[in-house]
């Protein structure tokens, strides 16, 4: 999680990933975001991340976010 | 048939009072008859094409869901022999074979409608090279355009799409498969439907529900007004100034890039209002198309509010497949190691934005004017990209950001930037767009438009006035949209303020409207007879 | 629930009156401006129809022909079915039409419309038709007369047509918004008293092809055949303007016509002498249209030969007859006296359709 925060925290620095379930729904991370976090997550997890998972439930949070690389690594 | 055609009038009359007075179990069943009818007004033989994008895309999506029933049954029965590693190689290759069926019906559909479409491009591009060495041209095939071809196909290969991926139900029943994707309001401009949205409401018995249906009505009356009273007017200005370049060029061509901003808006967007309100009185909720694009504060943003289910379509079936895919993933660790400043996190992105970018502009048109002008857009957000450490800076440095002048400042830019690449799709010749742009600087004279040439282009002082007010109208409507729906705000007021609403709307249009033969005196001018 | 439904159908009510309102407002008045446009319904004000003769056609009958010298000099009761660039399918729903308000003897036809195979003017459909009354025959006349780009609930509802007329609203389209609007013809015939002779005639070009289209003949064998029914007899003229040109390819094809089918055709160019008219001083447009004065002449010269031909009857010493037509002759009188002095005055007939020469 530490490692997905700091992902993220490299984009837009004055976000609260903590506790913002609105990422998608409030724009404030746009698609040029989303790829940039698909690519950190496979260099840092080593998960690739489907077209298909890039869907707003799953980016909205911090937390989803996390779930989901949490699903994928177990996959 | 056209949305201001008197027959689409009487259609959608007909179809409303049938579509309340059949069992509710067969509404959907209506609906369906009547986008063929609708469609079949086109010219019968599109049906053809119709026909076989709905049966392709039927068959392959029941191939696609018998391989992931048969994958589900046999992780089941065989849950407890298999091996992790066995599991995911059984899913593997059960993928690959959803991915076959995929592929030939993306391949078969794409293929239509690149031939009809594209073709003579093509053939235009390949006479202009054998040109150079003197050979002999070919001839065109001119294929007939099948209406809304660009959008039926597009929203059932996203359907096909979502059920590979397994993020949408799968249709059992081919008519309703056909009804989404033939579904009259949407099929000529759109908006692209996803299933998973549409189907929501496109099945279901719907109740006569008063208030649905005069909000519906409502919006279609405003559709009408942006389109009958302000983009149909303003044409005929726009279509002086674009047919005769020579003449008008320098600031004409300021004049013509915000006529046609004015004109596309109201056309399109009144456009869009008819058919999400013509849906809306059936009782179906189709998904919106714009959020107020002009007052965007860069462009990035403008794409995101303008068009909005085409660019989201754009986005999930092309952009991010092709930015997410393993070997864009590869391009990218190479690309970092080698770029680090930064710079190279983003080269993968921008390649595939100018990929996404080029395929938007060649599905607006089959023509070199619109590849130009998507790959410009492509341009302009990468750099905007490129340049944000900048605007931080300057941002902080001027204390402007947030405030309402610099607000009004980036949606004035953003709208002469966005203005200024339509000029592509206004000439429709892309270097006399460069010339045309190009002589804004070079012959720009203010005084040219004082000498009375605006009333030459069409438009009488009359004209004018209508124009400005159905402008400001126009304006204040998206103004106050802002704030929530208007149309929720008039129903909580009293009878006569709803009624006033729908007089005023009505009689603009009948009075205003840009419709039918105009009367003009002159013609009777009595000369011979 | 009740007062939702009446508010509903108060509301709608309101549209629709304020609709037809708007319509009655803006459709043209044609009175001081285009006054041909109100022929084709004058003839519904007519008291009673026992009109002896019938004209239908273009402006050649309705500029050319005076009823009231036929009733003075003949005492033969007639009605001109005219208006502005009448085609024959036009001409021929108007007989139609006629026919079903009365059973004249004679029904007279001008035959320069032949020359027109299809629709022409978009504005002379509307002069012609709007007029009517609604019928299967105005119906008919509407679906053979539209130009491409018409639609035909433009007719049936003009608000339609007519709806950017708003910024050319003049007082006369207040004043008759509801009231009936004034007699303007004398049965159809539209009296100019001013003049412009004939200076030079232009010349008439040749054409590639003379025939008449096989469509103009089915409509002028519907007319031989719809006048046969109905015991009425048709007579074929050619008015003797003496332009547009009345080439003599066309005029022996009617010579031609008018033999196989028994009936009357007769070319008053060919008459200009014996009829008496002077082209310097009986025309008022150099020699498109005959002024009153020719028009009295023509009227009187075509009276005798119906008199003689046809045998119509001198309603003269009838009482009822005489009462309603003295009328129309004070009219007639008046306008004329009118006439001239508003050319004394202006120079041109300013209230009667003309424009400042």
């Amino acid at each position: 999680m530490e490692d997905l925060l700091e992902i993220l925290e490299e984009l837009h620095d004055d976000v609260d990933y903590e506790t913002c379930t609105t990422l998608i729904d409030d724009k404030i991370l746009d698609s040029f975001d989303i790829v940039t976090i698909v690519a950190e997550v496979n260099n840092v997890f080593d998960v690739q991340i489907p077209a298909e998972e890039l869907i707003p439930e799953n980016f909205n949070s911090a937390k989803a976010l996390y779930a989901l690389i949490e699903r994928l690594e177990d996959e | 048939m056209y949305f201001t055609s008197y027959q689409f009038i009487l259609f959608l009359l007909i179809l409303f009072i049938a579509y309340y007075l059949v069992k509710k179990k067969y509404q959907w069943i209506l609906l369906l008859i009547g986008s063929y009818i609708f469609y079949a007004f086109a010219g019968i033989e599109y049906l053809f094409y119709f026909a076989t994008t709905t049966i392709s895309t039927y068959l392959i999506s029941q191939r696609i869901k018998k391989v992931k029933i048969k994958q589900k049954e046999y992780l089941k029965i065989n849950k407890a022999d298999l091996s992790r590693q066995e599991k995911k190689e059984y899913k593997k290759v059960m993928k690959a074979k959803q991915w076959h069926y995929l592929l030939i019906c993306l391949l078969f559909n794409f293929g239509v409608l690149g031939i009809v479409k594209y073709t003579d491009f093509m053939i235009g591009n390949i006479n202009g090279i054998l040109s150079l060495f003197h050979g002999e041209p070919l001839s065109f095939m001119n294929f007939a355009l099948p209406m809304g071809i660009s959008f039926y196909t597009f929203q059932s290969m996203g359907y096909i799409i979502d059920v590979y991926r397994g993020t949408c139900e799968v249709e059992d029943n081919i008519f309703k498969l056909s009804l989404f994707i033939s579904f009259f309001p949407q099929v000529i401009q759109g908006p692209i439907s996803r299933f998973k949205d549409l189907s929501q409401t496109l099945y279901q018995e719907h109740d006569f529900d008063l208030k649905a249906i005069s909000f519906g009505l409502q919006r279609v009356l405003w559709g009408f007004f942006k389109k009958l009273v302000i983009a149909d007017r303003i044409l005929v200005a726009v279509n002086t100034l674009i047919g005769d370049p020579a003449t008008y060029d320098g600031i004409f061509v300021l004049v013509g890039m915000i006529y046609y901003a004015i004109e596309l808006y109201a056309d399109f967007t009144g456009g869009i209002d008819i058919t999400i309100g013509v849906a809306q009185m059936f009782g179906v909720h189709l998904t919106e198309n714009f959020e107020r694009p002009y007052f965007s504060k860069n462009i990035a943003e403008y794409w995101r509010r303008w068009h909005i289910t085409m660019g989201t379509w754009f986005k999930d079936y092309i952009f991010y497949p092709l930015s997410v895919n393993p070997r864009m993933l590869k391009f990218s660790n190479w690309s970092r190691r080698t770029f680090p400043s930064g710079i190279g996190k983003r080269i993968p992105v921008y390649v595939s934005s100018f990929i996404v970018w080029f395929a938007t502009g060649i599905w607006h048109g089959a023509s070199w004017n619109f590849i130009v002008w998507g790959l410009l857009n492509a341009v302009v957000i990468c750099l905007s990209e490129e340049m944000k450490p900048f605007y931080e800076w300057f941002h902080q440095h001027f204390h402007v950001d947030g405030k309402t002048s610099y607000k009004i400042f980036q949606i004035a830019r953003t709208f002469l930037l966005m203005s200024s690449l339509r000029i592509l799709d206004c000439y429709r010749d892309v270097p006399l767009s460069f010339a045309m742009f190009g002589s804004m600087f070079t012959k720009f004279n203010f005084s040219e438009i004082f000498n009375g040439a605006l009333m030459n282009l069409g438009l009488s002082m009359i004209d004018y006035i209508i124009i400005i007010i159905g402008v400001f109208v126009m304006f204040m409507v998206s103004f106050m949209q802002r704030k929530g729906s208007i149309r929720e705000r008039i129903d909580k007021k009293p009878v006569i303020v709803k009624f006033f609403v729908y007089y005023v709307l009505i009689f603009a249009i009948v009075l205003f409207g840009a419709y039918s033969i105009g009367y003009d005196a002159s013609q009777f001018i009595y000369n011979q007879f | 629930m009740k007062k939702k439904i009446s508010i509903m159908i108060i509301s709608i009510c309101l549209i629709v009156s304020t609709f037809f309102l708007l319509q009655n407002l803006l459709t043209p008045k044609y009175i001081s401006e285009v006054p041909e446009g109100s022929l084709i319904g004058e003839y519904y004000k007519e008291e009673k129809y026992d009109h002896n003769v019938v004209f239908i056609g273009d402006c050649e009958v309705y500029e050319n022909f005076s009823p009231i010298t036929l009733w003075q000099n003949y005492g033969i009761k007639s009605y001109i079915r005219g208006s502005a660039q009448q085609l024959i399918w036009q001409s021929y729903y108007l007989m139609e039409e006629t026919l079903q308000y009365e059973k004249p003897d004679v029904i007279v036809f001008n035959v320069l419309s032949l020359k027109y195979d299809e629709p022409q003017n978009e504005a002379y459909n509307r002069l012609n038709l709007d007029g009517m009354k609604w019928s299967k025959s105005k119906w008919n006349s509407i679906q053979a007369s539209m130009m491409e780009e018409e639609s035909v609930i433009d007719y049936i509802f003009p608000l339609l047509r007519y709806h950017q007329r708003w910024s050319e609203l003049t007082s006369e389209d207040f004043e008759y918004l509801f009231k009936e609007k004034p007699q303007l013809s004398h049965n159809g015939f539209l009296m100019r008293v001013d003049e412009l002779g004939v200076d030079t005639i232009p010349e008439a070009q040749p054409l590639a092809d003379y025939q008449f289209s096989d469509n103009c003949y089915k409509y002028l064998d519907k007319m031989v055949e719809l006048c046969q029914d109905n015991g009425v007899q048709l007579v074929l003229i050619k008015a003797p303007s003496l332009y547009p040109a009345w080439y003599d390819q066309w005029d022996q094809q009617m010579q031609d016509y008018a033999k196989k089918n028994h009936i009357d055709y007769i070319n008053f160019l060919d008459d200009i002498e014996k009829i008496g008219l002077d082209f310097q001083h009986d025309t008022y447009d150099a020699g498109l249209h005959l002024n009153l004065s020719g028009a009295e002449k023509l009227s009187n010269y075509f009276g005798q030969y119906l008199q003689d031909k046809y045998h119509i009857k001198d309603s003269r010493q009838d009482k009822e007859a005489s009462v309603r037509w003295n009328k129309k002759v004070k009219f007639y009188n008046d306008m004329k006296e009118d006439q001239y002095q508003e050319l004394k005055k202006y120079g041109y007939l300013k209230s009667y359709g003309a424009t400042e020469k």
